[in-house]
Order: C-alpha cells, then sequence, then structure tokens
C-alpha cells in the first residue's frame, strides 16, 4: 500500500503499511513468554498472603495496569499536544491508540479491583478515593473515545479530540486531587494497602507483573496505533477512488 | 480582546432577553428539577435539607447544561458560525464572550434555586461570604469548561448527547467542592470550604487559558 498522504498533513508523514512487523512479532514472542513467567509466579511459586490469602494474586496484574491506564492517559495528552502544535497524523493517531488501550487497562483494573475488593472487604466497591478516581478516568477516556468516533471530516474529529485529549491530564489531576480531599476531608483516609509489606517472592512476582503488562501495553499501543493509520489511508484513498469515479461518470461518449 | 468579548455577551445576552428561552424554559426546568427531587426524597424526612448542597449543584449543573447547548445552537443556524469566524473577532475575545454570558445566566438561575431551596427545602441561610465566593468560582468553573466542551460539540448531530457525556465528569471536582463548600457554610464551619474554593478557582484558571488557546484552532475548522 502506498503511503500517500491525504489533505494538509506533512509530506514527513508516513507510516506502517501493515499490521505486523518482524520488530513487533518478536516483540509479542517475548510479551507471552513474560506472561507465561507472570503466571508461573504469580499463580504458582509466590505464596499467599497473611491477610489477603489467594486475593492478593490480583495485584500482581491489577497494580500494573492501574500504573499504565494512567502513562496512556499522559500518552494520549502529548500526542494531542503534538498533533496541535505540528498537525501531524502520526501524533494524533498514536493518542487515539494510547487512549483506547488506556480505557481498556482502565477497565480491566476496575474489574480486577472488584475482583479483588469482594474476598478482601466484602463488598465490590466502596467510595475509596483511589476508586473513584479510576472510575472518573474511564468517564474521561470515553467521552475521549466519544469525540473520536463522532461521523465528521478527519479534520474536525481530530482537532476536536485533541482539545478533549489535551486537557485530559489536567483534569485527571484536579479529578484526583477533589476525589482525595472529598473522601479525606470528613474521613479517616480509607481501607489501604499500607502496612502490607511485600518482600522476596511476592515483590518479584508484583515485578514480573509491571514487566509483563508494560510489554502487554505496548504491544497494544503499537498495533492499535497501526491499524488506526491503515484505517485513514483507506479512508483517504477511497475518497480519491469515489471523486475519480464521479468524475468518470461525467465523462459521456 | 476584551472588546471583543463584550460584544459577543452582549449579543448572546440581548437575543437571550429577546427570546425568553432561558427565561420561560431552562428556569421552569430547574425549578421543576427541585419539585422532582423532592419527589424522590420524602420531604418530611428532613432529606431534603440535610442534602440541599448536592440537591442545589446538580440543579444547577443540569438547568445550566440547557442554558449551554443553547449558547451553541444559537449559532448553528443559518450558517452563523461562519460570519462569527468572518466578523474578524479575536477567537479568545469569542471565547471570553460566550463564557461571561453563560456565566450570567448561570448567575441568575442560581439565585433563583437559592430562593427556590430557601422557601421549598426550608434551608436556612448561612455563611454568606463562603456562599457568594463558591458560586462565584463555581460558575466561572462551570461557563469556562462549558463553553470550551461546547464548542468542541457545537455542529455535530451528536452533540446533545455528547456534550453531557464530556462536561460532566470534568466538572466534577466542582460539583464535589461546591457542595462541600455549601455545605461547611450551611453547617456553621465555612473554614472547612475555603480550600474547595481555591481548587475551583484552580480549574477555572486551567480552563481560561485552555479556552483562550484551544478556541482558536476549532474555530478554524470548517
Amino acid at each position: 500500500m502506498t503511503t500517500e498522504t491525504a489533505g494538509p498533513l506533512e509530506a514527513s508523514d508516513s507510516g506502517p503499511s501493515s499490521t505486523g512487523s518482524r520488530t513487533t512479532m518478536i516483540l509479542g514472542i517475548v510479551t507471552l513468554l513474560a506472561l507465561g513467567v507472570l503466571v508461573l509466579f504469580g499463580l504458582i511459586l509466590s505464596p499467599a498472603d497473611e491477610n489477603q490469602g489467594d486475593a492478593v494474586r490480583i495485584m500482581y496484574v491489577h497494580v500494573p495496569s492501574a500504573t499504565l491506564s494512567y502513562v496512556g492517559c499522559f500518552m494520549t495528552t502529548i500526542g494531542s499536544a503534538v498533533y496541535l502544535w505540528r498537525k501531524s497524523q502520526w501524533w494524533d493517531l498514536v493518542a487515539y491508540a494510547s487512549a483506547e488501550v488506556a480505557a481498556l487497562f482502565t477497565a480491566f483494573t476496575l474489574v480486577t479491583g472488584m475482583l479483588w475488593g469482594r474476598p478482601t472487604w466484602g463488598v465490590f466497591w466502596v467510595w475509596d478515593a483511589r476508586l473513584t478516581s479510576e472510575a472518573m478516568l474511564m468517564l474521561l477516556l470515553l467521552g475521549y473515545l466519544a469525540v473520536r468516533g463522532i461521523a465528521a471530516d478527519y479534520q474536525v474529529r481530530a482537532k476536536r479530540a485533541a482539545i478533549v485529549g489535551l486537557l485530559l491530564v489536567p483534569n485527571v489531576f484536579i479529578v484526583r486531587q477533589s476525589v482525595q480531599w472529598w473522601r479525606t476531608l470528613h474521613q479517616k483516609p480509607t481501607l489501604t494497602l499500607a502496612g502490607a509489606h511485600i518482600q522476596g517472592l511476592m515483590l518479584f512476582s508484583l515485578f514480573t507483573g509491571f514487566v509483563a503488562i508494560t510489554l502487554v501495553f505496548i504491544w497494544m499501543v503499537i498495533h492499535r496505533f497501526r491499524v488506526a493509520w491503515l484505517e485513514e489511508q483507506v479512508n483517504a484513498e477511497g475518497l480519491d477512488v469515489a471523486i475519480a469515479e464521479r468524475r468518470a461518470e461525467g465523462v459521456v461518449s | 480582546m476584551l472588546h471583543d468579548a463584550w460584544l459577543i455577551a452582549r449579543k448572546d445576552l440581548k437575543l437571550e432577553i429577546r427570546s425568553r428561552v432561558a427565561l420561560n424554559q431552562v428556569v421552569p426546568f430547574a425549578l421543576l428539577v427541585l419539585v422532582l427531587f423532592a419527589f424522590a426524597l420524602d420531604p418530611d424526612r428532613g432529606l431534603l435539607e440535610k442534602a440541599t448542597p448536592g440537591l442545589y449543584w446538580i440543579a444547577v449543573l443540569f438547568s445550566g447544561l440547557l442554558a449551554m447547548q443553547r449558547s451553541f445552537a444559537v449559532e448553528a443556524a443559518d450558517g452563523v458560525t461562519d460570519a462569527l469566524r468572518l466578523s474578524g473577532l479575536a477567537p479568545a475575545g469569542i471565547y471570553l464572550g460566550k463564557t461571561l454570558s453563560v456565566a450570567v445566566q448561570l448567575l441568575v438561575l442560581e439565585v433563583l434555586l437559592g430562593v427556590g431551596v430557601a422557601v421549598l427545602y426550608g434551608t436556612s441561610i448561612t455563611g454568606w461570604l463562603l456562599l457568594i465566593a463558591t458560586i462565584v468560582v463555581a460558575t466561572a468553573g462551570i461557563s469556562t469548561a462549558g463553553t470550551l466542551f461546547g464548542v468542541v460539540a457545537a455542529g455535530l448531530r451528536v452533540r446533545e448527547t455528547l456534550l453531557p457525556l464530556l462536561l460532566l465528569p470534568v466538572l466534577a471536582p466542582v460539583l464535589i467542592g461546591s457542595t462541600r463548600a455549601f455545605e461547611a457554610a450551611l453547617s456553621g464551619t465555612p473554614s472547612e470550604g475555603w480550600p474547595w474554593v481555591g481548587l475551583m478557582s484552580v480549574f477555572a484558571a486551567v480552563y481560561v487559558v485552555a479556552g483562550i488557546f484551544g478556541f482558536g484552532p476549532l474555530m478554524e475548522e470548517s
């Protein structure tokens, strides 16, 4: 496929021509291996926690995915800022891909958190500062993705999404701050993991979790980006083809 | 820029005064919300009075959404957006003007709703200074963010559903802050409320800056 750029895009914009490449295939294999190691350490080798029992094993995927949901937000804001500055489609789609993967990781964090909360706290949900901010993060990301999904020209969609994406990190900061005050001004700091010292094999399992989940995150963002890129290329090309067809119709033989 | 803002604000407010849509539809809607809360939470149990700050600000947000939708709906008809773009007014000025006109409408709404909760929910009002400061910064926050996201959603077929989805999570800090500050004022412990006023001021400042710089690119597009 040609990497012909559409409209006012910079000529330097060049992107992938397929969703796979040698490098990402190796990355994928490494990711699978890392996940295998995580399963080994997280589910088999590491011991159960004294207080939390086997539920602690959820933490090995929960904590890394929560961290990466925030990383994804940062990438969206950076991508949006660079798009507004340089008008480069590449960065716009980086923002898009990161936001979508971040939304997935946020959802995963919320679900694993609830599954952990039920046996540990006895309830699926408490109005704890961290839980609430993660839920708000999900809603902010859904808002961004809703703007991405609007039926409009690429330029219109990208520009509006970029404004929303640019404000994503400031919003996350202010929301986190307000939620923290909201929960701590009137009551004691709620349930935390403080005091639960983790060391030895458990610490190593958490570390493995970070490595494996980060690799999954990178792999997903790269592939989501490539799909988005190719999608835009097809759209741009499809428009050219349609215009050519209409022109051809006009020629009366 | 400030002169442009003044022109736009005056235009929008004149439009509202003449069309009376805000007066005939948005204000009654706000009062309706107050009555609906009374239906939902039995007035005899004292819940309404206890929940007044939260209910008040929810009513402000929901009826404010209508005012903000309208602020851009009036531009959508008859290609007024293009005329606005051609007018040569600074985008930042247009943004500030729209924000100002939304803020004025919100203030009127808030005063009326304040009278409404005092009368209907029997809330006794104390801590005037904090209440007024809260209203000022919360209104600034809602109108600055609302105008910016309003133009993000403007002109789209899905704007009515998109704006609440974009705006309400963003306004969560304002809702939390204004509710807590009102609670502090009404319960006679205003010192607890002032940090929230500070937080909402930061929020409004962030959005004023974002709006001034972000409005230009948004206005340029086709």
